[in-house]
């Protein structure tokens, strides 16, 4: 299992006969994803790949009823897509696009408000289940099926320690990357509420970076509603203020949005903090062997608390299943398909 | 994109918002000419893109022409943290009565643009957020704008004359709209004064504009001054690269913004001093992996430069070409640790050896062979 995609999930590109979209749109079916349509307007008719294209994504949606859109068109036409997915009611909408202007994200944000589409991104990689469905543009092979959960701001860091889960044999439930622009449709604290709620899920890394305050979000939000191990790694430590590092979203700005006031909350949080990326295996292999603190119970159901003593076996399994990941071994859970799932906050399970 | 206090005061003054004349100066005489137009008292004030500009000495107030000769050639070619000043803007010296603080921004968690005012104006408004956050209004704005009625709330926070008010409320929803239509990161007016007269007026202009939407304003992106900012982050925007100098001396290439701040902050953590931010992208066009080496190989800081590629949609081995024809095109005796994993690594590695380089799988390895180079050739 996992979450927001899996093996049931049917997937459909918009801009899939542009050269990201098309090319994106065959690794994605070769790592197996249902890519069920494509959107480009006045394309409809032909195909991609033996993947049929319609001319908008309501056509495209009549006759596939696809469960995600993921968007690889320019950045000046990113917001009409997006636009045109939450009005189709596509449940989960993937913008990968990058370099959407702040303005836009700020009119597609209020648009969304009360609306039934989750929006991941933009500016993002994109989000996988390894073994059962790959929405973006990662790389399928750094990943296997197992029990960590992972959300993060960036893509190739994503990458990085992804690649050293697997290497150190801990696969991954679901790896989301929600996007490096100062306004996401889906924010860490999303994420880790359905990551709470997961039961795939056994630990979760987190990585951040500077810019912002989600992350302060997300340590408050795991003080009080999470009770699996969460493991942390801010980028940027070394960033001088004022300057914009790549990402649309990752500066610091008047003193605030600094890695070390991330950290710090994080740690207040007790939420252990990887120095450096290769830390992050080690730190999540200790956290499940470790009970969480006594003051979390209190806050934790009794549920969540049970599924603790399963952990480290959990971990085991996780760990067995990483290792013959190569020979297409995949988790037996039953995929599902969940765009429509939202939970707000965790708490209010 | 930050725009020039002159350049800002265009844009404010194109959407109604009362600016004070005044022109640019190149050079001490053409100072002199047009204070001698505009009327003394007059006000020197340094245009670079950075703050701090009264605090370094870059504002003056001047009484005749000597003195302006004297501070204007005083200024210009003046070094305010890091950047030569080349242009002043000369202005009329205003009687100011009070000075308020007005601005808008993004404000992240709300998802919306975020309206700020404050009477304590003239000084950082970080400042007073911090010692006094009680004299500050904050009104988010939402698809609405600023309504006049809003505008008019903000006018009483800052001011009890109702012809004041007035002033304000109307500056107050032309700034916002300044902010909607030029697609700003910010537009902040500090101070917005009230004359002894009780005529309002914006004195200074911050306005940066959002880089993303450069392509849909190009009567800004015009604005842009290239000799005011770095010469290698200048080149680095043309060629498509994203690159932030620092003062160290271990140059960094890295695929993806992420993965580059995590390797500055590697090298620090292992002793070095990581010498830039450089993000190639997605591509490995070998003209970009060309042009990060120039930018790098110029800068005399660095001793040592570290390639950290994480192979996914960016082949390895198209990077490692783009190397090596970077290296036949410019020839640099740099030191070059290469760390490569992913997409086609073997393909990149045999292309390397070939030319007797070799390249490194892990990231803390190469980061700490990188520093090691650099302290050879230090």
């Amino acid at each position: 299992m996992s979450i927001l995609v899996g093996r049931g999930s049917k997937v459909l590109v918009q801009g899939i006969t542009g050269r990201d979209g098309s090319f994106h749109a065959k690794q994605m079916k070769e790592y197996g994803t249902k890519v069920v349509a494509g959107v480009t307007p006045g394309k409809g008719g032909t195909d991609v790949g033996g993947i049929p294209v319609f001319d908008s994504v309501e056509e495209a949606m009549a006759r596939t009823r696809a469960d995600v859109s993921v968007i690889y068109v320019p950045a000046a036409l990113a917001q009409d897509a997006i636009y045109e997915a939450v009005d189709a009611e596509v449940p989960l909408v993937v913008c990968i696009t990058e370099g959407l202007p702040a303005r836009d994200m700020v009119e597609v944000a209020s648009y969304l408000k009360g609306r039934s589409t989750r929006l991941i991104g933009p500016n993002c990689p994109g989000l996988i289940s390894p073994g059962q469905c790959k929405v973006g543009i990662m790389p399928g092979f750094i990943h296997a099926p197992g029990r960590i959960g992972l959300v993060s701001r960036s893509g190739t860091l994503t990458y990085e320690v992804v690649w050293q889960l697997t290497r150190a044999g801990m696969g991954q439930s679901t790896c989301i990357g929600i996007g490096g622009d100062p306004i996401v449709g889906t924010r860490f604290v999303d994420t880790l509420a359905l990551f709470e709620a997961d039961e795939s899920t056994d630990a979760i890394v987190l990585i951040g970076e500077i810019g912002g305050t989600d992350e302060e979000d997300a340590a408050a939000l795991i003080e009080k509603h999470v009770t699996k191990p969460v493991v942390a790694f801010i980028a940027g430590q070394t960033a001088p203020p004022g300057k914009r590092m790549g990402h649309a979203g990752a500066i610091v700005s008047g003193g605030a949005g600094t890695a070390q006031e991330k950290m710090a909350r994080f740690e207040r949080a007790g939420v252990p903090v990887a120095k450096v990326p290769s830390e992050i295996p080690g730190l999540i292999a200790a956290a499940l062997r470790k009970k969480r603190p006594a003051r979390l119970k209190l806050v934790s159901r009794a549920k969540a608390t049970g599924s603790k003593k399963t952990t480290a076996v959990k971990a085991r399994k996780a760990k067995a299943q990483a290792k013959t990941a190569k020979s297409k071994a995949r988790p037996k859970a039953k995929a599902r398909s969940t765009g429509k799932t939202r939970p707000k906050r965790a708490g209010r399970r | 994109m930050n725009l020039h206090e002159y350049q800002g005061k265009e844009i404010f003054r194109a959407a109604g918002i009362p600016v004070p004349k005044g022109e640019v100066a190149k050079t001490a005489d053409e100072a002199v000419a047009i204070a001698g137009r505009l009327g003394y008292p007059a006000v020197v004030k340094a245009q670079v893109l950075i703050g701090g500009r009264g605090k370094a000495g870059g504002v003056k107030v001047v009484k005749t022409p000597e003195e302006m000769a004297r501070e204007a050639g005083r200024i210009l070619g003046m070094d305010i943290r890091g950047h030569t000043v080349h242009k002043v803007l000369i202005t009329p010296s205003a009687e100011i009565a009070q000075e308020f603080y007005a601005g808008v921004v993004l404000d992240r968690k709300t998802e919306t643009p975020l309206l700020m005012v404050s009477p304590a104006g003239g000084i950082d408004i970080e400042e007073v957020a911090h010692s006094t956050p009680e004299k500050i209004l904050r009104l988010h704005l939402d698809s609405r704008g600023l309504p006049d009625y809003r505008a008019r709330e903000a006018a009483r926070f800052l001011d009890p004359r109702w012809e004041v008010q007035k002033q304000l409320a109307r500056v107050l929803v032309r700034l916002a709209r300044v902010y909607r239509d030029q697609d700003c990161s910010l537009a902040e007016i500090n101070p917005l004064v009230v004359t002894k007269k009780g005529e309002v007026w914006a004195l200074d202009a911050k306005v940066v504009i959002d880089d993303n939407a450069l392509d849909r304003h190009p009567d800004l992106a015009e604005l842009r001054d290239l000799g005011a900012e770095d010469p290698g982050e200048v080149e680095a925007r043309e060629r498509g690269l994203s690159y932030v100098r620092l003062d160290g001396t271990i140059g960094c290439v890295v695929n993806g913004a992420g993965l580059a701040m995590a390797t500055m902050d590697l090298i620090q953590y292992h002793g070095g001093k990581p010498a830039n931010f450089l993000d190639i992208g997605g591509s490995s066009n070998p003209d970009k992996v060309t042009a990060a080496m120039n930018i790098l190989t110029r800068d005399s800081r660095v001793r040592a430069v570290l390639f950290n590629i994480f192979g996914g949609i960016t082949r390895c081995d198209d990077v490692a070409r783009g190397l090596l024809t970077a290296l036949d095109r410019i020839g640099t005796k740099t030191p070059i640790v290469i760390r490569l994993t992913g997409t086609n690594e073997k393909e990149a590695r045999d292309l390397l050896s070939a030319r007797g380089m070799t390249a490194l799988s892990d990231m803390d390895e190469a980061v700490r062979a990188v520093i090691a180079r650099a302290a050879e050739a230090a």
